[in-house]
Formats: structure tokens, C-alpha cells, sequence
């Protein structure tokens, strides 16, 4: 295991006690950990099992899927400016849970909303499907991707725009910021099995990403189908992302900003940056999430709109470092 | 027995008809310069003959099963792309993914291909340097690196040598040679007739889409066929230091 392996484990490890430890009811150490592995009936389990633990986990899975599709999207197009809302998966569905919301079922049934959005996320990447051809080029998946994302848009303003109910309008606008407040182990249920399968998924394309900095065609000529990493990427990325999405809204800039910052660390090779940014999207959210619950607590500070505060500027640095250097 | 068969190969893209009837075989050891001019199908016969575009006919090397390609034949596309800032070994050690499964790890034998492919591209001081740093004609021969590295039967280059200095075209071509001589055969398309003429030991001209002359260096630049084919007259002679050809003028 490289030391940049460790370092990374260590860091988020931290990160993990820190956000089981912080939150409104003030449990010390010793009886925290003690509710988390004891259980029972006490009000200190129910908060660490019911309310810490599905944020742990949701934090920890969803950053580890926007880095890890991040990474992987930037590796098959060549580009470090990729992100995995490129595909259209976020967008699309944003606009399912949205519906769900407007329509008023989202009130009633818990789990309908996390499932109107992977609903969505499917219609979203099947049309990109039909659109880019499963044989066309990168190009065509990013032009697919942009009109999708575009319809999906102009939806989900519709959908706004037509709501007779102020209320839910307002529900709309603060889900879509993204957060991980108020999630249970319903959630956690809903988006591991997609999740877990996407991971897979995209992190076999490892060699394959690697031969791609040669191009596609030398990589064809090597042996790799490149047929089939494209769906496998298109899949793999639309399994994290709609699922993410789906349980806790549009959290942008994970996706886009972590593998750039990890990629000098391991020696820019596509295929070792997948790792790296899984588990350094994963350190990204827990911070962010710690972040929102210490900055303001009593304001519900929404997730992604940190992760963008946070995270365009970062980028923009990241931007100047890259012209300076005349890469 | 011979490393490549092409037969009666032919490609179109849309209803264009591309390549038309194209046939020859490759032994172990050939030196072959692929030449025609801009427009005469080099790249899309060498493409063709990989099973990276639909073709009519046989390429016997496009009927190995595309995971197994990588173990016959190297290619190094005109495109000199480099993706990402890597270091030059470990882009020379890309060249081994064919002989790599999934996810397993950097066998002896792999190691040692980088370094010779290193070596014999006198790349040994730039191991460590970022590929996207260096200049445009190191690039070229990290690249060649790499397709060394991949230590196939059969080798083949889109105008390798484009863009080199003098030294380097020259010590490419020898390299290629000498990899020729050791067993290894080689394609490679070219532009400059003067490198084609001295080092190649066999030319296969394609002008239209057609294979219009295949044989030796001497027997194929003939008077008439640079005329017809490429529009140019040029000076031959059969030296002491081998075949020599200076194009002239276009004519």
C-alpha cells in the first residue's frame, strides 16, 4: 500500500470519529462510542445508530462515488475539467425527485422520492445512450450529455415555475442544494446495493484508462474494448451518481475538484487516481458535512452549497497553478 | 511461414471506396516502408489491417481475437498523444499492458521490457522526466519507447519519424532495422523517399487506394512510378553506401 494510501485512510478515519463525535446532542466520547456498539433503547443509541450513523455512512458512500466517477470520467475523456454531471445522470435525476416532490408523494411514502430520482437517472442515461450511439466517440457522449442535462434543466425550472404551492416550490429549491441532514438507514439501503455495483463497475476500467493516455486508438490496438468500457462507464457512473443524487441531492464540485488535486500525488496515472479519489471525495464530504453542522448549526447549511463555495474557488486556484505551468 | 497475410483487403468509409484489393504477405524480419502521397490510404490499410476499422478480406492479424492483438503487433498511431503528465517510464511501461491481466501486478519480465525499450531509444536519463514536459521529438521516441516495449513480432508506426531532427530520423530508422535484423518486422508509412530508399528492405507504394508496387527499394522507385505516383522527378543512384534517392522537383 502506498504511503499516499495510508495517508489518505488516516485522514478519513479521523474524519469519521470527528462526525461521529460532533452534533446538537452533546454526548461525550466514552458514551458515544459506547451507544454506536452497544445499542439499545437509549436516547444516546438512537442518536448515534438512527441519526450519526446513516450521515457517516451516506457522507463516506457518496464522496467516494462523485471522486471515484470523477476520476474516471476525466480518464476516459482525456480532460481534467470532466465531471460526472457530465453524462447528465445528476440532472436528470434532480428533475425525477423533483416530480416527486411537486406531485405530493414524496410527503407520503418515504422511500419515493430516492426512487423517482434513480427513475429518472435511468430515463437520463438511457436517452444518452440514444443519443451518443453506444459506438460514437467521446465527443458525442459529452454533446449528449449537455443536451440532456439542458432538457433536464429546463424541467425542473418548469416544474418550478408551474408550482401552485409555494411550499413545495421551497422544498424543491432547498433538496436540490444537497444535504445529508434528516437521512436514515432507509436511505443508506436504497443507494448501497447501486452504489457498491457501480464502484465495481467503474473501477475495473483501471487498465483501460491507463492505455487510454496513449489514445484511443493505440489503446484499441493493445487490446482494450473500447465498446465496452464506455458503457461500463456510462453505467458505472450512472449507478453512483443517480444513487447519490437520489438520496441526497446535487452535491457538485466532489467530483471535479478532487481528482484534479490528488492527480500529482500519484504520478497522474489514470488508473491509481480512481483509489485515490474515492477515498479522497470521501474525505471531501465527511469534512464538508462536519463543516455545515459547526459553521452554522442552527441554519441548516446546506451541503452543496459548501462543497461549490468551497470548491470553485479551489478550483479556480487550481486553474492558475495549471496555465502557470503552461500544461 | 509469414507473420501477416493481407488479402484482397479493402475498406470504404461511407460509399467512398478507400482501399481496393490489397494483398501481401509480411515475413519475420522485413523492413517495410509503407509510402504514397497525402490521401493514398497508408493510414487506413495500417488501421485496417490492426481490425481497427471494418474491412472487406482477410488480415490475418484482425482475425486474433482483439484482447490478444497486443501481443502481436504494436502500433503507434500518427497522433502523438499523452494524455496526462506521467513520467516516461511509466509511459514506456504502458507498452506492457497486453502482456498484463486484469489488475495484476508488474512481473519481472515487464520491468525488464521497459528498461531495454529505455535503453534502446537512449532514453536511459529520462526515465524520471514528465512525458508532457518533454520536446516534441523526445515525445516521438518515448512513444517508440513504448511501442517497444509491447516486444511484438510485428511492429508498426504511422510516420514515425515526422517532425525529427536529421540525427533522430536517421537513428530511428537504424533502430528499426536492427530490430528487423534481429527478427522483429517492421511497418512503418513514410513520407521522405530518401529514408525509404536506404533503409527500408522492401517498399509497398499505395496510390488511389491501391497496392501499385511492392518489391525492393531499387526495383520499386523507378523514373515512371515516381511520375505517375507522386508527381516528382528525382536523382537515384546505386552507391557504395547503398541505394540513394533525392527527389528533385514536382513536376
Amino acid at each position: 500500500m502506498s504511503r499516499l494510501m495510508m495517508c489518505l485512510i488516516a485522514v478519513l478515519f479521523a474524519l469519521v470519529t470527528a462526525s461521529f463525535l460532533i452534533g446538537p446532542a452533546a454526548l461525550g466520547v466514552g458514551e458515544s462510542v459506547a451507544a454506536l456498539v452497544n445499542g439499545g433503547d437509549t436516547p444516546a443509541a438512537m442518536v448515534m445508530r438512527e441519526i450519526r450513523l446513516p450521515r457517516v455512512l451516506l457522507a463516506l458512500m457518496i464522496g467516494a462515488s462523485l471522486g471515484l466517477a470523477g476520476a474516471a470520467m476525466q480518464g476516459y475523456l482525456r480532460n481534467p475539467l470532466a465531471d460526472p454531471g457530465l453524462i447528465g445522470v445528476s440532472g436528470s435525476a434532480a428533475l425525477g425527485a423533483v416530480l416527486s416532490i411537486q406531485i405530493g408523494i414524496a410527503g407520503s411514502v418515504a422511500f419515493a422520492l430516492p426512487a423517482f430520482a434513480l427513475g429518472g437517472a435511468l430515463i437520463g442515461v438511457f436517452a444518452v445512450l440514444l443519443l451518443a450511439g453506444p459506438r460514437g466517440s467521446s465527443l458525442t457522449l459529452i454533446l449528449a450529455g449537455i443536451a440532456i442535462s439542458a432538457l433536464a434543466g429546463a424541467l425542473t425550472s418548469l416544474v418550478l415555475n408551474l408550482s401552485p404551492n409555494p411550499f413545495a416550490a421551497n422544498e424543491i429549491v432547498f433538496w436540490m442544494m444537497g444535504s445529508l441532514a434528516d437521512r436514515s438507514m432507509v436511505h443508506v439501503a436504497i443507494a448501497l446495493p447501486l452504489i457498491a455495483v457501480g464502484a465495481v463497475m467503474l473501477l475495473s476500467l483501471k487498465r483501460g484508462l491507463d492505455a487510454l493516455t496513449l489514445g484511443e486508438d493505440a489503446a484499441a490496438a493493445m487490446g482494450i474494448n473500447l465498446h465496452r468500457l464506455r458503457l461500463t462507464l456510462i453505467f458505472g457512473t450512472a449507478a453512483v451518481v443517480g444513487a447519490s443524487t437520489a438520496v441526497a441531492g446535487a452535491i457538485g464540485f466532489v467530483g471535479l475538484v478532487v481528482p484534479h488535486i490528488l492527480r500529482p500525488f500519484v504520478g497522474a496515472r489514470p488508473g491509481a487516481l480512481l483509489w485515490a479519489s474515492a477515498l479522497g471525495g470521501a474525505i471531501m464530504l465527511l469534512a464538508a458535512d462536519i463543516a455545515v453542522r459547526m459553521i452554522l448549526p442552527e441554519r441548516d447549511l446546506k451541503l452543496g452549497v459548501l462543497t461549490a463555495i468551497v470548491g470553485a474557488p479551489l478550483f479556480l486556484h487550481l486553474i492558475y497553478r495549471t496555465r502557470r505551468e503552461g500544461l | 511461414m509469414s507473420l501477416l497475410q493481407v488479402r484482397d483487403l479493402g475498406v470504404s468509409l461511407r460509399t467512398r471506396k478507400v482501399l481496393n484489393d490489397i494483398s501481401f504477405n509480411v515475413a519475420a524480419g522485413e523492413m517495410i516502408g509503407l509510402i504514397g502521397p497525402n490521401g493514398a490510404g497508408k493510414t487506413t490499410l495500417m488501421r485496417a489491417i490492426l481490425g481497427l476499422v471494418p474491412f472487406r478480406g482477410v488480415s490475418s492479424l484482425a482475425q486474433v481475437p482483439p484482447a490478444q492483438r497486443g501481443k502481436h503487433a504494436a502500433w503507434m498511431p500518427q497522433a502523438r498523444e499523452i494524455a496526462w503528465p506521467v513520467d516516461v517510464r511509466t509511459l514506456v511501461a504502458l507498452g506492457r499492458i497486453p502482456h498484463q491481466g486484469t489488475g495484476a501486478q508488474i512481473a519481472p519480465e515487464d520491468t525488464a521490457a521497459v528498461e531495454r525499450a529505455l535503453d534502446h531509444m537512449g532514453l536511459a536519463d529520462f526515465a524520471d522526466r514528465t512525458a508532457t514536459r518533454l520536446s516534441g521529438g523526445e515525445q516521438a521516441r518515448v512513444l517508440i519507447a513504448r511501442a517497444l516495449a509491447q516486444e511484438t513480432p510485428l511492429l508498426m508506426a504511422d510516420e514515425p519519424v515526422a517532425g525529427l531532427d536529421p540525427h533522430h530520423q536517421i537513428s530511428t530508422m537504424r533502430c528499426f532495422a536492427d530490430l528487423a535484423q534481429a527478427g522483429t518486422s517492421v511497418i512503418v508509412s513514410l513520407h521522405d523517399l530518401g529514408l525509404a530508399a536506404r533503409h527500408c528492405t522492401r517498399l509497398l507504394v499505395v496510390h488511389e487506394g491501391e497496392l501499385v508496387a511492392d518489391g525492393v527499394p531499387q526495383e520499386v522507385l523507378t523514373p515512371e512510378l515516381l511520375r505517375d505516383v507522386f508527381g516528382i522527378s528525382a536523382w537515384a543512384r546505386m552507391t557504395e553506401d547503398g541505394f540513394v534517392l533525392q527527389p528533385l522537383s514536382a513536376l
